[in-house]
């Protein structure tokens, strides 16, 4: 498995899971744990930022688009604006070319259609 | 055949037909093969949260489009959702009822919208009847000394 940016040797990959769907983040976390990814979970956007505000950090960030409170698009941008240099990965169900370019315009490295696999 | 062949032949009947009649698709698999030794209940427990959702958000759209001026933004807010979820975990028929109730939620129209939510609760009925078969069958199976293999 590749090492992750900012993580020391011999340190876990971190990643953040943000969804309003405990569905989702329940079939993330799994996922990542069997490719031996320590996974947090974050509920909406703003608990995503109130969690780097906190001074926690992640190397890989899996941010759903459609989120009570503060969206996906809403919450990549702020994190941006924090200096937040994770890989930030969206997933959403939304496959309309203006509305994905509308969340990579805010931040992403990659965007990812649900439901995710894998491979993916 | 002893019971336990028996049992898991008829396992894969089973199985089998619920991919053959749309209730379930590949991403059911990728669900059973994230199951393992530290998790055994992992499906069970996945599908049950996505069940006590899927009812919450149906109630919660019963609500809506009782109203007398319908929020159907709400109501799009929630097949959005429901559409996310069902597709996570291969619920095919209901990931498709989502798809035709977005469009009546984006055509504004409420006899669509609500034809398309008893279509959920059909579906839902029917996918928790079947899986909780499916799920006393791995059980029984357990209990007669075999494993159950996830779907090749």
């Amino acid at each position: 498995m590749a090492t992750s940016n900012g993580s020391s040797t011999g340190t876990k990959i971190t990643a953040l899971v943000v969804d309003d769907d405990r569905v989702i983040n329940a079939i993330h976390c799994k996922r990542l744990n069997k490719l031996g990814i320590e996974n947090h979970v974050a509920a909406n956007g703003k608990e995503a930022v109130d969690l780097h505000c906190s001074g926690k950090k992640f190397d890989l960030i899996l941010m759903d688009r459609d989120m009570p409170i503060m969206n996906g698009i809403e919450a990549t941008r702020e994190l941006r604006a924090m200096g937040v240099r994770s890989i930030i990965v969206g997933v959403s169900t939304r496959s309309i070319k203006q509305e994905i370019q509308e969340f990579m315009d805010s931040g992403l490295d990659d965007y990812q259609e649900k439901p995710l696999t894998s491979s993916k | 055949m002893d019971v336990l062949s028996q049992l898991q032949r008829q396992l894969a009947d089973f199985l089998a037909s619920l991919y053959r009649e749309g209730f379930v698709d590949d991403q059911f698999t990728q669900l059973q093969k994230l199951q393992d030794e530290s998790s055994p209940d992992f499906v069970m427990e996945v599908v049950s949260l996505f069940f006590e959702d899927c009812e919450k958000l149906v109630n919660n759209m019963a609500k809506v489009l009782e109203q007398q001026v319908v929020d159907f933004k709400q109501v799009d807010s929630h097949v959005h959702q429901l559409k996310g979820s069902s597709s996570s975990i291969g619920a095919a028929r209901i990931r498709n009822v989502c798809i035709a109730f977005k469009t009546f939620c984006e055509a504004q129209n409420r006899e669509g919208c609500l034809r398309c939510l008893q279509q959920v609760n059909h579906e839902h009925a029917q996918l928790k009847a079947n899986l909780q078969s499916l799920f006393t069958l791995e059980r029984q199976i357990v209990a007669a000394g075999g494993s159950v293999p996830a779907m090749q």
